[in-house]
């Protein structure tokens, strides 16, 4: 059966991987915001992250195919979207009909995959390194200070910052459309989009204060 | 009103085509978009000039035929109407007006500002239909309750007339809004429930393979559509399609005789 190859089951699965994502990101986001409250209970959190093995082995490896199917998936959709009109128009006015950040969702993810290089280099691989290449011996204090200086450097602080910019762009159109992908759109619809397009500011918005704030108390 | 005209001409299919200015002069603001041309293409006559072809029929909104990109928007700037219903009076003197044919592969330019919509047709066939005893013992519509919701609803989603400026409008050259106002128009009635299964997957498979783009609910089809046809239609088609995915491999297995046509 044509699972993924017809252009609604697509856009259906683009939508639940979409919504993992947000899901993801108000949890990935709780256990930050304690960095700024008490760096205690976020050593605690992130050394209970780090070494469950719930979270490690079965959590991660779901949310990184997770993160790797919605950019393939939304690339291949790209691809088949452009290849629809080869020949342009001189004159398009998609402002009059359409909203920047639902017809650059290409643009505010390539954006935020590149973020999550970085991201990646900064947190992912040397904790991976940390634990299973080098061994070292359990150490549950080490998260606050380690955090504490990668927001050092302003260069990063404003790469984090400009990042999530675009993340509260994508989620802008995003969060709210898989919704609509999925086919649901009703009396609720309403209520509900406010609901997304508040999550789309705040979380990016809790983001760089995060990163605005640790980098201001070194 | 003066005005400067940026057309799109073009030969036929397979010749490259460009934008070339005509100036027009002695516009009036009460003649619609059609007859402007209808000007223009006098005066080229008369010069001995080929006239730019465009589509037109009713010439009141009802016949879907005219189409033309007008400064970057299908039906020009207005809201819920076609370009036979667009006044020149929505222009001042002096602008210069770019007109394009609608844009997308699955609608192939023919010649200048005409484009072969036929896909269009296509999806209707595919499913877009219900099958009605007429062998004599034909049961009146009438006698078979339908909710005034339901009812509205379905009215609303037929009055679609298949303009395409749902595809002209979309960054993504996709049929979605069309589509799923003719599933929806019997999605909603008791009379399409019978053949709700096939015609979703086969409407939907239909339009994909036409070569339009998948929908990324920009929602530009839904403002540019003369009809007011909503999202709502195609969150309807989603489900549908959801629901008839996931009941065709079973009723495909109950069934005996040989479903696999929904299938290939
Ligand atoms: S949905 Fe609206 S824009 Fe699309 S073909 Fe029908 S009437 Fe035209
Ligand atoms: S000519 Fe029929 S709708 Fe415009």
């Amino acid at each position: 059966m044509a699972i993924l190859t017809s252009s609604i089951a697509r856009k259906v699965a683009m939508a639940l991987s979409g919504l993992f994502l947000v899901l993801f990101l108000a949890q990935h986001f709780t256990i930050n915001i304690t960095s700024v409250i008490d760096p205690e209970t976020f050593n605690s959190l992130s050394h209970f992250m780090g070494h469950n093995f719930v979270v490690q082995f079965i959590a991660q490896p779901i949310l990184i195919f997770g993160v790797v199917f919605h950019f393939i998936m939304g690339l291949i959709l790209e691809i088949r979207n452009r290849g629809a009109r080869s020949i342009k128009y001189q004159s398009f006015k998609g402002n009059n009909n359409s909203t920047w950040a639902s017809r650059n969702m290409l643009i505010s993810g390539a954006v935020i995959l590149a973020f999550l290089g970085l991201h990646f280099y900064d947190f992912w691989f040397p904790e991976i390194v940390h634990k299973y290449v080098e061994s070292n011996p359990m150490d549950p204090t080490r998260y606050y200070p380690d955090l504490v200086q990668k927001f050092e450097s302003p260069v990063r602080t404003g790469l984090y910052c400009l990042a999530f910019v675009l993340l509260a762009l994508h989620l802008w159109h995003g969060f709210a459309s898989s919704f609509q992908s999925m086919g649901w759109n009703n009396k609720y619809s309403k209520g509900l989009r406010g609901f997304t397009k508040f999550y789309a500011i705040f979380i990016p918005l809790g983001f760089i204060f995060i990163a605005i704030y640790l980098h201001l108390n070194q | 009103m003066k005005l400067t005209l940026k057309i799109w001409r073009q030969k036929n299919h397979d010749a490259k085509g460009e934008l070339k200015t005509y100036p027009i002069d002695g516009i009036e603001g009460d003649m619609s978009f059609l007859e402007m041309l209808d000007v223009l293409n006098e005066g080229l006559i008369n010069n001995g000039e080929e006239p730019v072809v465009f589509d037109h029929d009713c010439r009141e909104g009802i016949c879907g035929s005219c189409s033309l990109q007008i400064n970057g928007e299908p039906h020009g700037p207005d809201r819920l109407i076609t370009t036979c219903q667009l006044h020149m009076r929505s222009f001042k003197d002096g602008d210069t007006i770019v007109i394009e044919p609608f844009r997308a592969n699955a609608f192939p330019v023919i010649k200048d500002l005409v484009v072969d919509r036929s896909a269009f047709d296509r999806i209707q066939q595919a499913g877009g239909y219900v099958s009605v005893n007429t062998s004599g013992n034909t049961v009146d519509a009438n006698s078979i309750p339908v909710n005034k919701h339901d009812a509205d609803e379905s009215f609303n989603a037929a009055t679609c007339i298949g303009c395409g400026a749902c595809v002209a409008a979309c960054k993504n050259a996709s049929a979605m809004l069309f589509t799923s106002a003719k599933i929806s128009q019997f999605a909603l009635l008791p009379q399409g429930k019978i053949e709700a299964t096939e015609r979703a997957l086969n409407m939907v498979k239909q339009m994909d393979e036409e070569g339009f783009g998948n929908c990324s609910n920009t929602g530009a089809c839904e403002i540019e559509c003369p009809k007011g046809i909503t999202l709502v239609n195609i969150a309807r088609m989603n489900r549908e399609y959801v629901s008839a995915s996931l009941e065709a491999p079973l009723s495909n297995a109950w069934s005996i005789d040989d479903e696999s046509s929904l299938f290939d």
